[in-house]
């Protein structure tokens, strides 16, 4: 079991009237890679300020390898933070500011230029370190901010959106690099992002925050297949949400009535406590969306029309109307194949899903 | 100076002649009104009844005399420096440090202080440190002294003027530089394991470092030709030399030896120049930030002496720091320390205070200045209104102060278009040039300018000095619409065209308006520029001629009474009108 790397409990930060954070609880592992993800202004980047000691907290506490460091100065924390804009001090070389860490600790120089050394090679630009930072381009800047964080092997490191100034093919590269270096070190991260995508791909657990508060924590499957609000349902990867009652819960599905077309479906049950006669909404995502050109016996299905068809690439795209005042298209997503491209805008079809599919999230 | 890759294309020749006809109008008001009459002055020194003659230099170097004054002024031009930037630092640390909408309140008293006239400063001081002024009142009440003791005319008096009169410029100067540095950095610093003083002098001050050398540069330059408060502060050991130069034009009427005087100054300011710049290199005057010095400072034993003094610096202050009682649970966020708060507000009340103590003695009911006032009058108020003097000084320097405030505008401004957009070699020359006006020393333009204007039946005349002024201001409208300029997206042009808009009709509808607030403010910057202009109008307007910078001057020169204490608030508060307005247009462009 591993312990408790940074133990937070019931920390708050307001700024006059704004609450930027409500009390919040939060652990993560040793050698956890935890994401926080949300829109701007939803606390993510406020609790990293907090966890680095750049803000104070109004109330609560934290713990790092279970000492209180609430209060406690940056620079006796024990941490290192990756900035967004790389905060290379320009002023000085690669190799110096590798070394800045260090020299703090009252390091020997020759010592020092050695760790350095190691940690220019373990982000793979060894032959750097005289150069100055505005020489290098945005990728390269990255990794030595990287290399500055690592060399002196914090306990935990802090990425504050630490690729989301570089361009996209860049950006999927240095996810990589992270996760590389993550497991070669075996150091805790706490990451900040609010691309979806990138925390999906590099998380052991995201915790998905909004105004101020978190929302849903958990590994990236918890989130995506069984959010439980509608915001995480949104927030998350693309779904379709319809309006429904729920007539009937069992042990293993839960009965819905569709409001629209009043057609009753089942969605899987997850523990969840809700009860017949409730307003729910029932999220499907558009790729466990099924189609066919006329409804079944055993599983009737909502009737839609295709008004739009669109191959995105290996997914093909169709955009569907159920046919009723103030409705958001539904999305179906399928493998791009010679089937798929059968599909023409104007047909009728009738849609459903599996149970395990669906999630029915209270209002 | 202006060329173009292709000068054979009829498109390249369009450009050719656009670029002349932007830049043209400066330069020859430049050559004509700076380069001819300094030229003439220079070659005056070399003359003597016509002929080829260096006895104005023999005269110069016969006695000791002139030497020492040179050691005097670059002695108080040193230790003004010294104390302005140093004492300058932490304001403009703190400024540069504040939310952008709470740092206006501690900006404008820095302003406030930089417009108020040097005059008006200079009389405050003759006024607080007199026998009965209020500081030997304070320190007689306190008890550190039993009779007032003589302050006025000494070196300490000269010093805390010429500091009071130039800290706004090294603040502002300072400033334009710290706005630039990424607050990130010593947050980085921190996270990193450094100390608040490690983080600050390691991090943060090595990065500043253009902006002091920059501050640094301009007051010891601006201090060196100084004349108002060596002489109304000072004693005779602390004659400078622009001083000397006007005795000779004005008792002696010696133009060859007056002009041998300001080659001397005009080396010393240019040796000042080229030491500065073998040593950081010219182009951080403009305030272009730290980092693109790049490994040409690299000068190895520079680099390991001021590693060993900063780290000095560091430790001391992690230390010093680590005295003090430690707060567990502070509230205040790192690098907000109350102690430097304090510090800060006392230098701005060191800026501020003099001139707002004058307010109350203008309304004093005797005549006598001294502290606390007595009685309640209008009576100062009333003698200026009621004096032919005053009121024609002031009708002079409105209508001056407008006229160069306009022309200044209307050539400074195509010259601002041409040094930001046009291509072309030669740009820092010209921006040298645009420049001129301040570096050479002021009272050498005066003595120029006074020698030719008196040639042609110009000297005295409101258009001289309307056109003096504007030579003095014309570098103040370049450099702000530079600024506004460089922030214009230029796309916008592209987009009234590609709308259908033609070149003149985008001036109109899209560049102008946008541009309206900025070229206001260099107006103002111009107007204010020749509203308090003493030097030039010092030789060329004398009586009833005088501007009101000149009246005061004559005024304070034959006594000091509470008359001047009332031209002072008024002046004062005109100035504070004219920066809360220009303030207001800032924002209104910025709000755009």
């Amino acid at each position: 079991m591993p312990s408790s790397n940074l133990k937070i409990s019931g920390l708050s930060k307001r700024y006059g009237d704004f609450v930027a954070l409500a009390p919040t609880d939060l652990d993560v592992a040793q050698g956890e890679f935890l994401t926080l993800l949300g829109p701007s202004g939803s606390g993510k980047t406020t609790l990293l300020s907090l966890i680095a000691g750049l803000a104070q907290p109004d109330q609560g506490q934290m713990l790092i390898n279970d000492v209180d460091v609430t209060y406690v100065a940056p620079y006796e924390r024990d941490i290192g933070v990756v900035f967004q804009n790389y905060a290379l001090f320009p002023h000085m070389t690669v190799e110096e500011n590798i070394a800045f860490p260090l020299k703090m600790r009252n390091i020997a120089p020759e010592q020092a230029r050695k760790q350095a050394q190691e940690a220019l090679e373990l982000v793979r630009l060894p032959q750097l370190g005289k150069r100055f930072p505005k020489e290098l381009s945005g990728g390269q800047q990255q990794r030595i901010a990287l290399a500055r964080c690592m060399v002196y092997r914090p306990s935990i490191i802090l990425m504050d959106e630490p690729l989301g100034a570089l361009d996209k093919k860049l950006r999927d590269h240095m996810q990589l690099e992270i996760k590389r270096i993550h497991r070669e070190l075996g150091t805790t991260i706490v990451y900040v992002t609010h691309d979806q995508e990138e925390a999906m791909t590099m998380s052991d657990r995201i915790c998905l925050m909004n105004g101020g508060r978190i929302e849903q924590l958990g590994t990236p499957a918890e989130l995506y297949f069984n959010p439980r609000t509608l915001f995480v349902a949104d927030f998350l990867g693309e779904s379709n949400l319809f309006e429904a009652t729920v007539s009937s819960v069992g042990p293993d599905t839960i009965g819905v009535m569709l409001d629209q077309g009043r057609v009753p479906a089942k969605t899987a049950a997850d523990g969840r406590p809700l009860s017949v006669g409730q307003k729910v909404r029932v999220m499907v995502r558009p790729q466990n969306l099924q189609l066919s050109r006329t409804p079944s016996q055993d599983m009737p299905g909502l009737s839609a029309t295709v008004i739009d068809v669109m191959i995105t690439g290996s997914l093909t795209k169709l955009y569907l109307n159920a046919g009723f005042a103030g409705e958001t298209p539904i999305t179906v997503a399928l493998p791009t194949s010679r089937q798929a491209d059968a599909w023409r805008v104007g047909d009728t079809l009738s849609l459903h899903w599996q149970a395990a599919d669906a999630v029915a999230i209270a209002e | 100076m202006v060329s173009i890759a292709n000068p054979s294309s009829r498109a390249a020749r369009r450009t050719t002649f656009r670029n002349v006809l932007l830049g043209a109008p400066l330069v020859v008001l430049l050559l004509s009104l700076l380069v001819y009459p300094v030229a003439q002055l220079l070659l005056l020194s070399v003359q003597k009844g016509g002929e080829f003659s260096m006895a104005s230099y023999v005269q110069l170097f016969s006695s000791s005399v002139y030497l020492n004054v040179l050691l005097i002024t670059l002695k108080i031009a040193f230790w003004t420096t010294l104390f302005a930037v140093i004492a300058g630092y932490p304001v403009a640390y703190l400024i540069s440090s504040w939310p952008q909408q709470k740092k206006g309140g501690l900006l404008f008293w820095v302003l406030l202080s930089f417009w108020s006239s040097f005059l008006v400063r200079a009389f405050a001081w003759i006024v607080l440190l007199g026998r009965n002024g209020v500081v030997n009142q304070l320190l007689v009440a306190l008890g550190i002294v039993d009779a007032p003791i003589t302050m006025l005319y000494t070196f300490g008096s000269t010093m805390v003027g010429m500091v009071h009169a130039l800290m706004p410029l090294a603040i502002l100067t300072m400033l334009s530089v710290m706005e630039n540095i990424d607050r990130s950095l010593p947050r980085a610093a921190l996270t990193l394991g450094a100390r608040p003083g490690s983080a600050f002098w390691r991090v943060y001050f090595p990065l500043s470092m253009p902006g002091v050398a920059a501050a640094s540069i301009m007051v010891f330059v601006t201090s060196i030709g100084f004349f108002i408060f060596p002489a109304l502060l000072g004693g005779r050991r602390e004659t400078m030399i622009a001083q000397i130069i006007i005795v000779q034009v004005e008792q002696t009427l010696n133009w060859g030896f007056a002009g041998a005087i300001s080659v001397f100054l005009l080396i010393v300011v240019g040796a000042v120049f080229a030491v500065y710049d073998r040593v950081l290199g010219l182009s951080s005057i403009t305030g272009t930030v730290a980092d693109d010095r790049g490994p040409r400072a690299r000068n190895r034993w520079a680099v390991a002496f001021s590693e060993g003094v900063l780290n000095v610096l560091a430790k001391t202050s992690d230390w010093l720091a680590s005295l003090l009682p430690k707060r567990r649970r502070s509230r205040r966020e790192p690098g907000q320390s109350r102690g430097l708060l304090m510090i800060v507000l006392t230098i701005l009340a060191f800026l501020s205070l003099p001139t707002v103590l004058m307010i109350p003695l203008s309304f004093a009911g005797s005549s006598g200045l001294n502290w606390p006032p007595r009685g309640f009058s209008l009576q100062w108020y009333q003698q200026v209104l009621e004096s032919p003097l005053w009121m024609q000084a002031l009708t002079r320097s409105l209508i001056v102060g407008i006229g160069s405030g306009l022309l200044a505008m209307f050539i400074g401004t195509p010259a601002a278009f041409l040094l930001v957009r046009a291509k072309m070699r030669g740009k820092s020359l010209m921006l040298a040039f645009v420049l001129s006006p301040i570096i050479v020393p002021r009272m050498i333009i005066a003595v120029g300018m006074f020698y030719m204007f008196s040639r042609v039946g110009l000297a005295g005349t409101t258009l001289g000095l309307t056109l003096g002024h504007t030579v003095i201001a014309v570098p103040y409208v370049v450099m702000t619409m530079m600024a506004v300029l460089r922030n214009y997206d230029t796309r916008l042009d592209l987009a009234a065209q590609s709308l259908g808009a033609r070149p003149t009709q985008v001036l109109r509808h899209v560049t102008f308006p946008i541009l309206i607030a900025g070229l206001l403010s260099s107006f103002l910057f111009a107007f204010a520029t020749s509203f308090d202009e003493l030097t030039i109008s010092l030789f060329a307007s004398g009586g009833l001629n005088a501007t009101l910078p000149k009246q005061f001057w004559d005024e304070v020169n034959l006594q000091i009474s509470p008359v001047i204490a009332a031209v002072s608030t008024c002046l004062f508060v005109f100035v504070a009108v004219l920066i809360w307005t220009a303030d207001r247009l800032r924002r209104r462009s910025a709000a755009q």
